[in-house]
């Protein structure tokens, strides 16, 4: 029973079924292995007590002869921006350190009727602000990963899922939570070497999760194989009315129906997405997991997506302009913290509270997004991106007509060391190069292995589809998944 | 595309970093907001290239996903929670959030 860790969701899930261990054994080892991984800072509150108590649930409820519930004696860890009730939450924020909600967010309320156990709130970048985890106010998550020259520089496990995809990784959990607004589940992924898909933007209900910009913000799950990311997904789906942007669609049974067999199935290759001067390991990687698709028996044709060139642009005019708005609640008022110095009037309170309870890069952008949509710059700015956003949507319908998927890399390059982008915010950006395209698009869109580099550090493929076509986009995942053969797994040092 | 008409970069100042500060209700110190004179001037440069867009006849985007907005009965569906809104206040009393004097 010592490597229980090793197993993924799917294997966990059938092994509790069939007797081969119990839930209980199950959560014991995993709260063992986050207990031993502080160094990895992936954790703000770890919950061994929340993982047993669902453990127990499910084998008492096994040992009563009850029929098991999709994910029985299934532990998982939980991004800090859902809202977890009696467990604190704070979206890596001071300004919330302490909130401990008095409602579940739907998301997470669905995974633990579903069965699974909490072992803990997983770190992220402040605010889902960032791409290398170093934004958050309870220190950065360090990946698992090393280089393998041996310099032991601490490497970043992307963002802003770090918390989750480290812990991933390092097998603290076998699957989590994720939120992807510009790439915040498919390029932490693509750094530590597993898999996550963000669904189409509807599936996941918003509610109860903090909110970054709300026209691009969708939830999604992270595990290492493609299959337990199709297993998550269809738990957390499905329509919620207090989120008045969810679709009131059933949920496809996406595990059932995976297939790695892609006759008949085309496949779009971006021209725009091979810039001159892309990394030549990622170039190739891309070029392997082209063939991977082929071999798979679908057939591939080049796509243009013109206006690729505005997508990081136009994203970072409108997700700081709604995050301005959605992040003007935090007020001292009614939740998280209050500053208010001596002798303050109500609005020195607002403007101490937010100086002291806001971290460098969510003031930037809230002040780039008061600025974007202040009086005379409005329709300069914020109303001519969301025109180009509509031409980046087009763009893929457009493309969509000639295939039924896309391929590209996830990142422009693998995971970098802690500190090396920090002092350079525009450099920082240009990391969702990739992945943010699809998110103004609202489509589908998963990271999967593709290899290591010459440094053995892990790349990422990214499979973009259809809107609502989740199934493609997994099918394809498997697929790549079959042929990779990716099984490296960093080597445990902390 | 310069927000003005006047077709150059725009260029943010102090003052203008100060303004912005004012309107987000975030207090800065002068050597915070000097240091945010050239971050936000290198951003905004930067988004300024979507000026060169021809955007004619384009409909800004206002959903993503085409969904329709639902109406539904005019009834109380959530209440009753007053204990449960306050919880989480910085300073709530006699039922009420509380904040400092507000004298105009």
């Amino acid at each position: 029973m010592s490597n229980l860790t090793d197993l993924t969701v799917a294997e966990i899930r059938d092994g509790f079924r069939a007797g081969d261990f119990s839930a209980r054994e199950v959560a014991q080892a995993f709260n063992a292995n986050v207990a031993a991984a502080k160094a990895l800072n992936a954790f703000i509150v770890e919950t061994p007590e929340r993982a047993l108590e669902a453990a127990d649930a499910a084998d008492r409820a096994k040992a009563a002869g009850e029929a098991p519930k999709p994910l029985s004696g299934v532990p998982i860890g939980m991004k800090d921006l859902f809202c977890t009730e009696g467990v604190q939450t704070t979206a890596a924020s001071h300004m919330l350190e302490g909130f401990t909600p008095t409602y579940e967010s739907t998301v997470s309320k669905k995974l633990w009727d579903a069965g699974a156990g909490m072992l803990g709130k997983l770190n992220l970048d402040q605010f889902a602000m960032g791409s290398s985890n170093e934004t958050s106010y309870f220190g950065n998550v360090i990946s698992p990963w090393r280089r393998g020259s041996g310099d032991n520089a601490a490497l970043a496990p992307g963002g802003s899922s770090g918390g989750s995809s480290a812990a991933i990784s390092a097998r603290l959990c076998p699957a989590a939570t994720g939120t992807d607004t510009g790439g915040s589940i498919r390029q932490p992924a693509a750094f530590t070497g597993i898999s996550g898909i963000k669904p189409t933007y509807g599936r996941c209900s918003r509610w109860g999760i903090v909110a970054f910009a709300s026209s691009l913000d969708q939830a999604g799950p992270m595990a290492r194989t493609v299959r337990d990311n199709a297993i998550l997904l269809e738990t957390m789906s499905g329509f919620d009315p207090k989120d008045s942007t969810s679709l009131d669609l059933a949920v496809p049974q996406w595990e059932a129906n995976l297939s790695s067999d892609l006759r008949g199935k085309k496949v779009g290759i971006p021209k725009e997405y091979r810039p001159d001067g892309l990394n030549a390991e990622i170039s190739a990687m891309w070029d392997r997991g082209i063939e991977w698709l082929k071999d798979a028996g679908a057939e591939v044709v080049e796509v243009s997506l013109p206006h690729t060139k505005y997508a990081l642009p136009t994203y970072y005019i409108i997700a700081p302009a709604e995050a301005s708005s959605n992040l003007a609640r935090y007020d001292g008022v009614r939740y998280g913290q209050r500053d208010l110095p001596d002798g303050a009037g109500l609005q020195d309170m607002y403007a101490a509270t937010r100086a002291a309870g806001f971290g460098p890069e969510v003031k930037r952008r809230i002040m780039i997004g008061t600025y974007v949509l202040s009086a005379g710059f409005y329709d300069a700015y914020y109303t001519q991106a969301q025109k180009v956003r509509a031409l980046i949507s087009r763009d893929f319908d457009l493309a969509f007509e000639k295939c039924d998927l896309l391929l590209t890399p996830t990142a422009p390059s693998a995971s970098f060391a802690l500190g090396e982008k920090q002092a350079d915010p525009l450099a920082m950006y240009l990391n969702d190069v990739f992945t943010v395209p699809a998110s103004l698009a609202g489509l589908p869109a998963m990271a999967v292995p593709g290899g290591l580099d010459a440094q053995g550090l892990p790349l990422g493929l990214q499979i973009i589809g259809k809107a609502l076509d989740e199934q493609t986009v997994l099918n394809a995942g498997l697929a790549i998944e079959e042929r990779a053969g990716f099984t490296a797994r960093p080597d445990k040092w902390w | 595309m310069g927000a003005d008409g006047s077709g150059g970069a725009m260029s943010i100042d102090l003052q203008t970093v100060k303004k912005i500060a004012s309107l987000s209700r975030i207090s800065v110190t002068d050597a915070e907001a000097e240091a945010m004179v050239p971050e936000l001037n290198n951003i905004l440069g930067w988004v300024e290239q979507l000026g060169e867009v021809d955007v004619t006849g384009v409909e800004p985007m206002t959903a993503v996903i085409p969904n329709h907005l639902r109406l539904r009965d005019d009834a109380v569906t959530d209440g009753n929670v007053r204990d449960k809104v306050l919880a989480n206040a910085p300073q709530a009393e006699h039922g009420f959030f509380a904040v400092p004097k507000v004298i105009e």
